[in-house]
Order: C-alpha cells, then sequence, then structure tokens
C-alpha cells in the first residue's frame, strides 16, 4: 500500500500512516459468495485529529455562486483556521465580449452595449462613451443636454450607493440594509424610468446629447425625489452609523493606505477613504461639473467603515448637485445641431412605446424623399469618426471610468478598452485581506463594491 | 501579395479597384513610416466633397499614420516634453527611444521602443518634475490583419500631482509580440496586462504570472484580434432569418 492510497493524505495533509504499517489495522478483504467483503474497524478518532492538528492549511474556494462574494467572483483563500494566509481573486465568469461586440455596431449602437457592462451605473457608461466619441468627432454639446446628462448620472449615483450599502449590509448580515437600500433604490429605478423610459440598460445618452428631451413633469419629479431622499438619507445614519455591530465589523477593516492606492492604481471611494480629494469632477471637470458647487468627502482612515461614510455623503453631495441642476435648466436642444451626427427625429413616447414622432415619419415618407434617405444612412450606417484614438474618464460610483476608443476613419470603432473601475480595484484585494480573518474578507469585497458585469465586459 | 491576389482583390486589398488610379485614389503611403496604425477607412458611402453617395466607388483603405507633432505642441506639451527629453538624459535613455511623438484631440502621445519601456515608466513615475504616479490603463490594440506592426500595447499613464494625462504606445509584430512588462513599476499593470494577453496574445516578458483572466485557462486563439471571428447564429424573428452581426452587410 503507498501512501497515495490514503485519500484523506492527499485532499487534507492528515497523517493516516499506520504506525508501523506492516501491522495495518484496516480490514482484509474476506472472500464471500457476494464478492469481497470489508469490515471496516477505525482507529480512534482523537489520534486522527492530533496527527491532523499540526497542520491546518486549507484552501478553499469562495465562490463564484457565493451569495456573499458581491456577483461572480471566485476567491480562492488559503486559509490557516480562520486567518487568510493568501488569497486570490478569479474573474471572467460574466465575460460577454462586449468590447469586442462594439467592433460590429455602428458608433451609436455601442452606447447600448456599453451601458449593460457595470449594471448598476449604465448612465456613467453611456456619458464614458460619447464623451470618447465626442472627442473623437471634437464636438461640443448644448449645454441643456450637458446638465441633464448631469442630473441623470448623479441620481444613478445615487441609486448605485444605495446597493453598495443593502448588497454590502447584506453579506454581513444585516438583512434590514438590504431591504432599505433595496427600497431606496426602487424610488431611483422609478425616476429613471420616468425619465428615460427604462429602470436600467437605457442607452439615453447618446454620442452628441441625449436621445430625447425630459417628459414635462420631470422637474416635480426629481424635486419630489430629492424630498423623498431629505427624509431617508438620515434613517441610514440612525441605522448603520450609529450602530456599534456595522462599527464593529467595518472599522479597521480592509485598510489599505495610500501608497498602496496609487501603486494598485485604486480609485474612486477606496481612494478617497485614504486621504486624496482625487474626483474626476473636481480635478477634470466635464460635462459643467465645474460650475457646481458640491464638496468632495474624504477621510484618513483607508479603512471599510471610511468607505461607508463616504458614500453616505457622496449621495447627499449628489442631492445638492440635482438641485442646482434643476436651477441652471434653461430650454434649449439636447442634441448637437450637426445633422450628420444627430439622429434626425425627435423621439416621442406614444402608447405603444418610444418611436419616431408621428411628424417627422409623415415629413419623410409624404414630403422629403431626401430626409428619408438621409435617416436610413445614418440609422443604419451611422456616421463616420475620423481616424485617431482617444482616452476619456468620468468619475463613477466606482472611481475612474475610462474609454480608450480608436478609430479607423469607419461607421464603427475599431477598438473599444474599458478601463473598469470594478476591474482595477478589485486588484486589491489580497493588499486588503490577508492576514486578516475570512470574515472580513467580505467586508473587504463590499467595501470595493465591485459589479462584475463591469469587472468581466 | 502573392500571385492569386491579382486574380481575385480583396475589398480595399492591393489590387482591387479602391487601387486602382484612375478616380484619384491613394494607394499606400509611398514613404514607409516609423509607426503605421493601420487603415484609414475612406470612400464607399462615405465619399466626402464628390456628393456621389451610390457606393461604387468601392471602399479605400490608404495605410494611415498618426501625423507626427512638431514643436510647439501647445499648451502643457511643450514644458511636459522638455522636462521628460531631460529627464531621459539623466538616466541614460537615448532620445531616439522616443519614436514619434503625435498630439491629436488635446492628447499627447509617445510612440516608444520596447527595449527602453520600463526605464522609461520608471523615470516618468520617479522624476520630480513628471510624477506620473498611477498608470490609468493598459490596453491591446490590433490594428487588422495585413498591417505592419500590428498590435500596440498602449498605456495611458496619469500624473496627480500634475494633474496631466499621457500616452505611451508600443508597437509590435504579430510573430513576435513581446514587450517588456511594467508590473514592476506599476503593480496595478497586472491585471491589464493579463487582459491584454488573453485578447491580443501580447506577451509580457517578466510578468509575474501571465496567464488568461477573462477566458478560460484552456481556451485556444486571441478573441480580441481582428482575425478572430465574432461568432454567432442567425436568429429568426417574425419568419425572418436575422444573420449574425459579423455576417451582416457592412457599409465601410
Amino acid at each position: 500500500m503507498t501512501t497515495s492510497d490514503h485519500i484523506a493524505d492527499v485532499s487534507t495533509g492528515t497523517d493516516t500512516t499506520p504506525e508501523g504499517s506492516d501491522s495495518a489495522p484496516y480490514a482484509e478483504p474476506r472472500e464471500t459468495t457476494e464478492g469481497p467483503v470489508y469490515t471496516v474497524s477505525g482507529g480512534d478518532w482523537d489520534d486522527v485529529l492530533t496527527d491532523a492538528s499540526h497542520d491546518e492549511r486549507m484552501v478553499i474556494n469562495m465562490g463564484p455562486q457565493h451569495p456573499s462574494t458581491h456577483g461572480v467572483l471566485r476567491l480562492v483563500l488559503e486559509m490557516e483556521g480562520e486567518t487568510v494566509t493568501q488569497l486570490r481573486s478569479v474573474i471572467g465568469y460574466l465575460h460577454t465580449g462586449i468590447e469586442k461586440n462594439c467592433e460590429y455596431r455602428t458608433w451609436t449602437q455601442g452606447v447600448t452595449f456599453v451601458t449593460r457592462m457595470d449594471y448598476l451605473s449604465p448612465l456613467f457608461n453611456e456619458m464614458g462613451y460619447c464623451l470618447a466619441v465626442e472627442k473623437l468627432l471634437e464636438l461640443e454639446v448644448p449645454r441643456r443636454a450637458q446638465l441633464l446628462r448631469v442630473l441623470l448620472m448623479e441620481i444613478n449615483r445615487i441609486g448605485s450607493h444605495f446597493v453598495y450599502i443593502a448588497t454590502g449590509g447584506m453579506e454581513l448580515g444585516a438583512t434590514t440594509a438590504m431591504t432599505l437600500g433595496f427600497r431606496e433604490r426602487e424610488e431611483v429605478l422609478h425616476l429613471l424610468e420616468h425619465l428615460t423610459g427604462l429602470r436600467m440598460n437605457h442607452a439615453f445618452i447618446r454620442p452628441g446629447g441625449l436621445a430625447q428631451d425630459m417628459p414635462d413633469d420631470f422637474v416635480e419629479k426629481v424635486t419630489e425625489f430629492c424630498k423623498v431622499m431629505d427624509e431617508r438619507l438620515p434613517l441610514y445614519d440612525k441605522l448603520f452609523t450609529g450602530q456599534p455591530i456595522w462599527r464593529n465589523r467595518l472599522k479597521g477593516v480592509g485598510y489599505l493606505p495610500l501608497d498602496a492606492c496609487l501603486a494598485l492604481g485604486i480609485t474612486g471611494p477606496v481612494l478617497r477613504s485614504a486621504g486624496v480629494a482625487w474626483d474626476l469632477r473636481k480635478t477634470d471637470p466635464y460635462s459643467c461639473y465645474d460650475e457646481f458647487d458640491f464638496e468632495v468627502p474624504t477621510s484618513t482612515d483607508a479603512d471599510c467603515w471610511a468607505r461607508y461614510l463616504l458614500r453616505v455623503e457622496e449621495m447627499r453631495q449628489s442631492l445638492r448637485i440635482i438641485r442646482q441642476v434643476l436651477e441652471k435648466l434653461e430650454p434649449g436642444p439636447v442634441m448637437v445641431e450637426d445633422r450628420k451626427v444627430a439622429w434626425p427625429a425627435q423621439l416621442s413616447v406614444s402608447s405603444d412605446g418610444m418611436g419616431n414622432s408621428l411628424d417627422h415619419v409623415r415629413k419623410i415618407m409624404g414630403q422629403s424623399m431626401e430626409s428619408l434617405i438621409h435617416h436610413f444612412k445614418l440609422v443604419t450606417e451611422g456616421f463616420r469618426v475620423p481616424p485617431g484614438q482617444v482616452y476619456s474618464t468620468v468619475e463613477s460610483p466606482r472611481g475612474e471610468l475610462g474609454f480608450h476608443l480608436v478609430s479607423d476613419g469607419g461607421t464603427r470603432p475599431m477598438r473599444v478598452h474599458v478601463r473598469e473601475p470594478s476591474f482595477v480595484n478589485l486588484q486589491s484585494m489580497p493588499a486588503m485581506s490577508e492576514g486578516g480573518l475570512v470574515a472580513d474578507v467580505i467586508a473587504a469585497v463590499a467595501s470595493i463594491d465591485p459589479v462584475m458585469g463591469g469587472v468581466d465586459r | 501579395m502573392a500571385d492569386e491576389d491579382t486574380q481575385n482583390p480583396r475589398t480595399g486589398g492591393e489590387n482591387s479597384s479602391a487601387e486602382r488610379a484612375e478616380s484619384g485614389l491613394e494607394p499606400w503611403g509611398s514613404e514607409p513610416a516609423r509607426v503605421v496604425a493601420g487603415h484609414e477607412r475612406r470612400g464607399m458611402f462615405g465619399v466626402s466633397g464628390s456628393g456621389d453617395t451610390s457606393g461604387y466607388g468601392g471602399l479605400r483603405l490608404p495605410a494611415y499614420t498618426p501625423p507626427p507633432a512638431e514643436r510647439p505642441y501647445g499648451g502643457w506639451f511643450d514644458d511636459f516634453a522638455d522636462e521628460f527629453y531631460a529627464a531621459l538624459g539623466e538616466n541614460g535613455i537615448p532620445a531616439e527611444a522616443v519614436l514619434q511623438v503625435t498630439v491629436d484631440r488635446g492628447e499627447i502621445t509617445f510612440y516608444v521602443d520596447r527595449d527602453h519601456l520600463v526605464a522609461m515608466c520608471r523615470v516618468l513615475r520617479d522624476d520630480e518634475g513628471l510624477r506620473f504616479e498611477m498608470c490609468s490603463s493598459v490596453s491591446g490594440v490590433d490594428y487588422g490583419e495585413d498591417v505592419p506592426q500590428r498590435l500596440h500595447s498602449v498605456y495611458h499613464l496619469l500624473s496627480m500631482t500634475y494633474r496631466r494625462r499621457i500616452r505611451l504606445e508600443v508597437t509590435m509584430d504579430v510573430d513576435d509580440p513581446h514587450v517588456p512588462s511594467i508590473v514592476e513599476v506599476y503593480p496595478t499593470a497586472d491585471w491589464h496586462e493579463r487582459e491584454a494577453y488573453d485578447m491580443f496574445g501580447i506577451v509580457y516578458d517578466g510578468h509575474p504570472a501571465l496567464t488568461r483572466i477573462l477566458m478560460p485557462d484552456d481556451w485556444e486563439g486571441h478573441p480580441q484580434r481582428k482575425d478572430y471571428p465574432l461568432g454567432g447564429i442567425p436568429v429568426e424573428y417574425k419568419g425572418a432569418e436575422i444573420p449574425p452581426p459579423e455576417t451582416r452587410r457592412s457599409y465601410s
């Protein structure tokens, strides 16, 4: 009998070899008419335990189908008892090839793909992509469209941070956080549905502006939303900020100091929790963000607790921005004047959904054949983008969302590369968790708030 | 190009209608540029100037070279370039390591020699006048099958101190897709480089664990290369068969 015959040896490192293996206590098969029969007689279980205790190293797979890993993230943990000695993240379970697919669609159709990447902040994906396309085209978007984009993004940021609290809380065992967070997110989704027509995957921000203008009553709806949020946000302070369990689970956990953040390319709330007020809305303003009055909250604690507080504060700041947008808004176009880029129809919503406005259909079908040709060509073929490459960034709820677009002068992108903050931030998992307890791994993942749809694209 | 191509020219390739001189078509650049970044799509339905929208002109694919920038670059680019070249000199990196500088749409790109890439990144990170603390992104680009040096590895660096962004670009042949890894300078490049290896087959020499990251470990091929098919199946919709995107008519 060789060592490898002891299954226990191979899988757990337990020494099960009997002392003096010639006097094997294992049962010999006894031949009967029914075949060989084994009589099992074990050694003393205490002896087995004593043998096993000298080496408690275990390799444990957590995920990809684990409810606490924030999606289909797989963590390979090497543990000694409850302590994590090594951690490796395995990703790719949600890889959908969005970058490659974009190369086979027009520049406008690309929006419907990128909006599906980070599904908790779809409007940021659209915005980053459109900013890059507009930079390639050297287009200036009308002011009303810029302001409305800011409005949509900030509403979306609030929704995304609520999901951070909801899922993060659920993973740490605070189910009330989940019910509250998702209740509030529902408000956000209702509002976005009213504004854009869809709860998620809006494809509302398009190269050159917005798909259409806001519905007539949007100011009331947004004001109402702000009021509801003003009432609900203090709930989080009451329920979580002062709560000892929540604080003890997060405080001092998932520590990642500033130098580690920079080395690992970490951005967003995780970087700001380490003390740098690095927010692209302030440092590299786009879409009129320099006109708004808001704070970038920071902390120097660099732990999960600080990240929680920052996100709650960011939601307040987003509400401030939303209110300022409503004050600044003036009537005007929401799409560029250039008819070579802007889709010819102002879309309208009717009983059977969103479609071309009847006036436009009447015009192209009845009066102007050239308009019909132009419409057809622009929609099926798309517009051309001069060759070159750009890298354009937005501050998504998770950090720097960058789009590296390459054009060869055609109607389709040559290359769409997305610098996803979740993808980059997830690299900090070993630095945050190794040496800590396995329960703190969960808190660390939750504090990064990765969205696997964005990580894998 | 081999002989059979004369008989059956590929769309936009050599000896295709796009290459015939009569209608004012541009052939491949007569002077080989040091950096070629693929084709520029012209012609077909996108003819500009003549008003011809028939598409009979054929697709033209002349070589595209990003135009080299000349001094002054404008903005902070000149200050930065002075500082950069001085820092390169101090650290014994020849100025020829920068093959070409391109300023386009408010962004500056340095096409660099791969042998000096890591040293250059170190200088960019550590020099007091440069301070590119963060590597935002590393991405691979494939410029198409018949383009010389078709694979590019593109690095976006960010200086938080000076609030500047620059782009470094390394070009390589598909037969020799090697580029030194910058993980030792920017640890964040780890996953980015694994992704570029996975998707484009760019081999980052010196990477601590260059394995596939998005595709399964036993996958064959590199999905984002231009010669890798998108795939897909035809879908029936309301009685009509919709072909997969790859085989649909392309207008450019």
